[in-house]
This record gives C-alpha cells, sequence and structure tokens, in this order.
C-alpha cells in the first residue's frame, strides 16, 4: 500500500507505520486501547472448534502485545442459500465460548451474504501505555521462549489427504483453540523486551519481523523448538502447504541452516500456523524461570528455543 | 512406457494423493507427473523421495512442470 498516507495523531502508540500484532492508542496514562481484527475461512470441517479456533486466533494479538483483551464484535460472511443457518450457530456458539473463557463480552458485529463462509472477530483491549510488548524490541543476550508446537499447517493439510489419525487431529484441534492467555498473564511477571505470536509467517517468517531494523541477530537452536512429532513425517511426505515455501522464500536471504537441520525441520520452521503459540523474548536470567512457570501454568510445549545475539548484519542462524 | 498422473489445476494436498496412489499401485519404475503449481512440484518431489523413487527429471511444460519420477 505504498503512497497511501493514513491519518495518525500524537496518542497513537503502534499504528501502520510500524505495523505490529495490534495496533496501541493512549487514551490516558494509565490506559491505551488495544485494538485489532482477523477474520479467515474454515480450517477445520467441525463448525463449533472452527468458531472456537477463529476467536482464539483474533485474541491472540492482544496477548502479543501484553494487552487483556475486553470487548468483541463478531465479523461473518456466510453463505445463506447453500448452507443452513444451524452451521452458522454452531460457529458462532464456538466464538462466543471462547471469549467467554477469555473474560471478554460481544457487544456487537456484522454478517454479511457470501458465497465462501468466513468468520472471525474484532478484538479491543486495554494496556498500560508504558507496557506495551512491541515486536522489534529485541535485546542482545536475551532468549527465545515459544509456548506452543509447530506443524499445524503441515498436519492440516494432511487432514485434508485423510492421512492424519482422529487423534492427530483431536490434539492439534484442541492446541489451535488453546487460547494465548495463560502466557501473556505468566510472561507478564518477567522481563521481556518483545513479543509476537506465531501465525501465518511461520515461526523463523515472524522472527524475520521482529529482527528487521533491531540491528540484532538470532541463534535459533532447532532441535529445541517444540514441533508436533508427526508434522516432520507428513513434511516428508510432500504435505507442506503451499504457505510454507512463500515464507522460506520470502526470508531466504536473511536464514543460514547449519548442514545438521534436515529439510523437514526447516519445512516446519516455516509452516504457517493458524491460532499458534507466543514468541517471547526475555532476559537470559529469567528464561529459565519463564519456561518452568509456563509449564506449571499448564503450558506444557513452552521451551526455550535461542538467543539474541549482537550482529548488525539482522541474521537468522538456525542450528 | 511410463504412467502419466496429471494432477494440473489441482491445489495441494491432491497432486501428492495421485502421486502416492500411482507408486501404491507398483506397476511403474518410472512414472510422469504433470503440475502447474511450484509447491505441487516441491510437494510431489518430496513425495517420490519418501517412497524410494528418485527424482530423475524436472522441465518446466506449459504452465507448468513435467516431473520424471523412477524407482531406483
Amino acid at each position: 500500500m505504498c503512497g497511501l498516507v493514513f491519518p495518525s495523531d500524537e496518542n497513537v502508540l503502534i499504528g501502520l507505520d510500524r505495523a505490529d500484532d495490534a495496533g496501541v492508542y493512549k487514551i490516558t496514562d494509565e490506559i491505551a486501547l488495544v485494538q485489532t481484527v482477523d477474520f479467515f475461512t474454515p480450517i477445520v470441517d467441525d463448525p463449533y472448534w472452527f468458531g472456537q479456533i477463529a476467536a482464539a486466533n483474533a485474541l491472540s494479538d492482544v496477548y502479543a502485545m501484553g494487552g487483556i483483551p475486553k470487548t468483541a464484535m463478531n465479523l461473518v460472511a456466510f453463505p445463506a442459500k447453500e448452507m443452513d443457518l444451524s452451521v452458522l450457530r454452531l460457529i458462532i456458539q464456538g466464538g462466543i465460548d471462547k471469549i467467554k473463557e477469555a473474560g471478554v463480552v460481544l457487544i456487537g458485529g456484522h454478517s454479511i451474504v457470501d458465497k465462501e463462509l468466513k468468520y472471525g472477530l474484532s478484538v479491543t483491549g486495554i494496556i498500560h501505555p508504558d507496557r506495551v510488548l512491541a515486536k522489534k524490541n529485541l535485546r542482545p543476550g536475551d532468549r527465545l521462549v515459544l509456548t506452543k508446537p509447530l506443524g499445524t499447517g503441515i498436519v492440516n493439510t494432511a487432514i485434508k489427504a485423510a492421512l492424519a489419525s482422529p487423534e492427530l487431529t483431536d490434539r492439534v484441534t484442541r492446541l489451535m483453540a488453546a487460547l494465548n492467555r495463560d502466557a501473556a498473564r505468566i510472561m507478564a511477571d518477567f522481563d521481556i523486551s518483545a513479543c509476537t505470536d506465531v501465525t501465518g509467517f511461520g515461526l523463523l517468517g515472524h522472527l524475520a519481523e521482529m529482527v528487521c531494523g533491531s540491528g540484532t541477530s538470532v541463534r535459533v537452536t532447532s532441535g529445541q523448538v517444540p514441533v508436533i512429532a508427526e508434522a516432520l513425517g507428513f513434511a516428508n511426505m510432500g504435505f507442506v502447504p503451499a504457505g510454507a515455501y512463500h515464507n522460506k522464500s520470502f526470508r531466504e536471504y536473511m536464514v543460514s541452516y547449519a548442514d545438521s537441520v534436515p529439510r523437514s525441520l526447516q519445512d516446519v520452521l516455516f509452516d504457517p500456523q493458524t491460532s499458534g503459540g507466543l514468541l517471547i523474548s526475555v532476559s537470559d536470567i529469567h528464561a529459565a524461570a519463564l519456561v518452568e512457570a509456563l509449564k506449571a501454568g499448564g503450558i506444557e510445549d513452552a521451551a526455550q528455543i535461542g538467543e539474541v545475539i549482537d550482529g548488525s548484519e539482522e541474521k537468522i542462524w538456525v542450528v | 512406457m511410463a504412467a502419466t498422473v496429471d494432477a494440473r489445476g489441482l491445489s495441494c494436498p491432491q497432486p501428492v494423493i495421485m502421486t502416492l496412489d500411482e507408486i501404491k499401485k507398483g506397476q511403474d519404475k518410472e512414472i510422469i507427473i504433470l503440475v502447474d503449481t511450484d509447491t505441487s512440484k516441491e510437494n510431489v518431489s518430496r513425495a517420490a523421495e519418501s517412497q524410494g523413487f528418485a527424482v530423475h527429471n524436472v522441465t518446466p511444460e506449459g504452465e507448468g512442470y513435467r516431473i520424471t519420477i523412477t524407482k531406483g
């Protein structure tokens, strides 16, 4: 959208000029609004679970900024002629149950008739203006922590090919529907320099966004990255979504792999995630305690996956 | 005579499923797969290699690729 001039004022703390997970607008010295919107086409067959996943995904952007979501509005596009309204009812019920779990209220929404079903939410939260967790603030010496395992895009492709077991399908569905609320609440007690959530660009794509313009580089210890084990096998069999290849070629110039990193793991590191985990940059002395607190809080897959290093060349070293 | 799988116009995972199905038939040591996206080209190559086939040749054809895989 080069050349367009967006209106702004002095209360815009995070706007389109430094696009982040959500926009932040200061209201008083104590309170700023955190605003985000996200919607997409179904990624699972079950309408109730689709509603939950879409809501968890939309809420995640507020958590990734360090904010507390408060209100939500539905966004619905529905093929009213082709599909029974009971499907839409289940989707919205899924969304309602998920935002209830998050302590958020639904105060409105808008629906249109469309050929293709789409659902999502616009979410507004609050945050202290001095405690905004921007993504472009990496600090050399910090450790990187990831809170959900990777591989949902690859497994979803295998599900489409009817190759995933019901157990795996169930596990991945629950993973995508899991809120990042607890992870966000827990990290607030630690010395965090930057945070984002891992979604469509994959882990390395989102890490690249954090690295660009930061004046730092990062080293990812690939063997420690939490991964859905079956995703590696499916990647080897060719069930890699187009998005993973696009992500990879877009950021190729920034990434160097050690010879020991297999191709299937490289695929997983760029696999587009739906409602993925938080990617947190935490001071090295707090890193072990943060992971321990996350695990104690039920976020069992949380792990240290690398570190921020001095390096003005802004590279991602995968070892 | 090699078997030919025409997966043009189809998006993933369909070309991979068709390739795996053809390999499972076990009748041919050489299979030609026609695809029309880079993603399908990459994924069909991975699928072939995972089943003990080698990607013998990839040539541009029309708007896509002609992939020849052979059983070693």
